[in-house]
């Protein structure tokens, strides 16, 4: 399979705190890339980085060989990215947030109405498509957000922390939107804190601590190599979280 | 040099569905409307009762003022509320440039602040009877209307709060009313304000709309629009400097 992200000694540096410290991974086309860490390891700073929101302080990336500095734009045309918080916006309908999302991509305005009316009925929003999304629950906003991301049939999905605060069946039900997406072809790049869910969707993970990528592989070859049972003993072992867990566990 | 067309077409065609999106979210929603058009009318007609003469002479004040504050009616919503939530991060991750994005949000204020200055500018030629060049005043409307749509965005662009805003944008709007002569006139004016008015795009705006309101064939509008379009220039660059900043 060939290198879909190509990224090499990635770094940013907000002052003298460097968030992002020269990280080096391939993600290959068509797998799902969990990219893993606890709060502040520096995910959503390289997703912001790849994605082109954040200027890279050193280093450099490509995603599907265009340069993510100067060629962000084709980029951008490549990839849709849902973000950490359901941003869409709440005095549109969800019809008229997809159909934004579709104008400002340049889909073809005879795709526009057909791309968004089959997204509301994959992610089960079509009988609410004249709604405000301000009126929409979490589960659903989710949902749409994801949806406007796709808007525009891209190649390489980022998902930042997508079933955050989401129920259980709503989250189930994203999981498998998730699949569905891998089974037809779409490179995903996710970060999540559920290793659960990592383990579940992810093909290879990478496990990122304070801005440093401390291992890559697939699930199973970590939790081989560590001799662990979960992805959460994999990480609490490589992150080096296990003796404080061990020691609140104790206290118990 | 096709390569470069395409991507000037995907700005242009950013910068108009941004543009139309806000206006459908936020503009022609009653805050923005009284606050571009009403207000404006309730300061004239506060200033005629004090000091009844002819109305006439008030008109290019009424319409610069509601250039003024009809094309910042809602940037503060526009801009800072969804840096806030996030949604302008949603616009930047479009494949169009930020400058674009920040051009449609000033592209929003301008058609706004056209469809009100129109309404008050026909509704004052109507009651009134006037007989303004129509060239000129679009030669002086269509510029004032890009200058203070895009102070507003500057403004706007230099805080993170609404409410920062809305304060940091009265303080230029409340200082033009005074010194720009909207109401009284910047001939008569002690000399260190009337320099500080010639700093004003305003009195630009308002000079430029008294004279399209009066006989002024033997004249040229041109100075003035070029002096406008200069401003916005001035206003333009630094925005979308403070905000690439603020994504750096």
């Amino acid at each position: 399979m060939e290198n879909i992200i190509d990224v090499k000694k990635l770094t940013k540096r907000f002052g003298s705190f460097t968030a992002v410290d020269e990280i080096s991974f391939e993600v290959k086309s068509g797998e799902v890339f969990g990219f893993l860490g606890p709060n502040g390891a520096g995910k959503t700073t390289t997703i912001r980085m790849l994605t082109g929101l954040s200027k890279p302080s050193g280093g450099s990336a490509s995603i599907l060989g265009f340069d993510i500095q100067s060629e962000i734009i084709k980029v951008k045309k490549l990839i849709g990215v849902v973000p950490e918080i359901s941003n869409l916006y709440d005095e549109l309908s969800a019809f008229d947030n997809l159909l934004f999302m579709a104008q400002l991509y340049g889909v073809p305005r005879t795709q526009r109405r057909k791309n968004a009316e089959e997204l509301l009925k994959t992610f089960r929003l079509y009988e609410r498509k004249d709604s405000l999304f301000r009126t929409f629950s979490r589960g659903m906003k989710r949902a749409l957000t994801i949806a406007a991301a796709l808007i525009h049939k891209p190649k390489i999905l980022f998902l930042d922390e997508p079933t955050v605060g989401l129920d259980v069946v709503a989250a189930r039900s994203l999981r498998n939107l998730i699949s569905n997406f891998r089974r037809q072809g779409t490179t995903i790049f996710l970060t999540t804190h559920y290793l659960e869910e990592a383990d579940l969707l992810c093909d290879r993970v990478a496990i990122l601590v304070k801005g440093k990528v401390l291992t890559i592989d697939t699930p199973n070859a970590l939790k081989a190599e560590t001799n662990k049972k979960s992805l959460e003993e994999v990480f609490m072992k490589i992150t080096g979280l296990e003796p404080e867990v061990l020691a609140i566990e104790k206290g118990k | 040099m096709k390569k470069e067309s395409k991507m000037w077409r995907d700005n242009l065609r950013g910068i108009f569905y941004i543009a139309l999106k806000d206006i459908k979210t936020y503009y022609f929603k009653p805050p923005a409307v009284s606050w571009g058009i009403v207000f404006p009318i309730t300061w004239i007609l506060a200033f005629y009762l004090r000091n009844p003469g002819s109305f006439e002479e008030l008109v290019p004040g009424l319409i610069a003022m509601t250039i003024l504050f009809s094309t910042t009616a809602a940037e503060a919503v526009v801009i800072n509320f969804e840096l806030r939530l996030g949604s302008l991060e949603r616009l930047l991750l479009a494949p169009i440039s930020l400058s674009a994005v920040l051009l449609g949000k000033v592209l929003g204020g301008v058609i706004f602040g056209f469809a009100m200055t129109t309404v008050v500018t026909i509704g004052s030629i109507i009651v009134l009877g006037l007989h303004p060049n129509f060239i000129y005043l679009i030669l002086i409307i269509i510029p004032s209307l890009l200058v203070f749509s895009s102070l507003g965005a500057l403004l706007c662009v230099l805080v993170k709060e609404v409410f920062e805003a809305q304060t940091l944008l009265n303080l230029p709007r409340f200082l033009m009313i005074f010194l720009s002569g909207v109401v009284y006139p910047v001939s008569k004016m002690p000399l260190v304000l009337r320099y500080l008015s010639y700093v004003l795009p305003l009195t630009y705006t308002v000079d430029g709309l008294k004279f399209s309101f009066s006989d002024s064939s033997n004249k040229t509008i041109l100075p003035y629009a070029l002096i406008l379009i200069g401003f916005f220039l001035i206003f333009i660059f630094p925005a979308v400097k403070l905000l690439s900043k603020k994504f750096e």
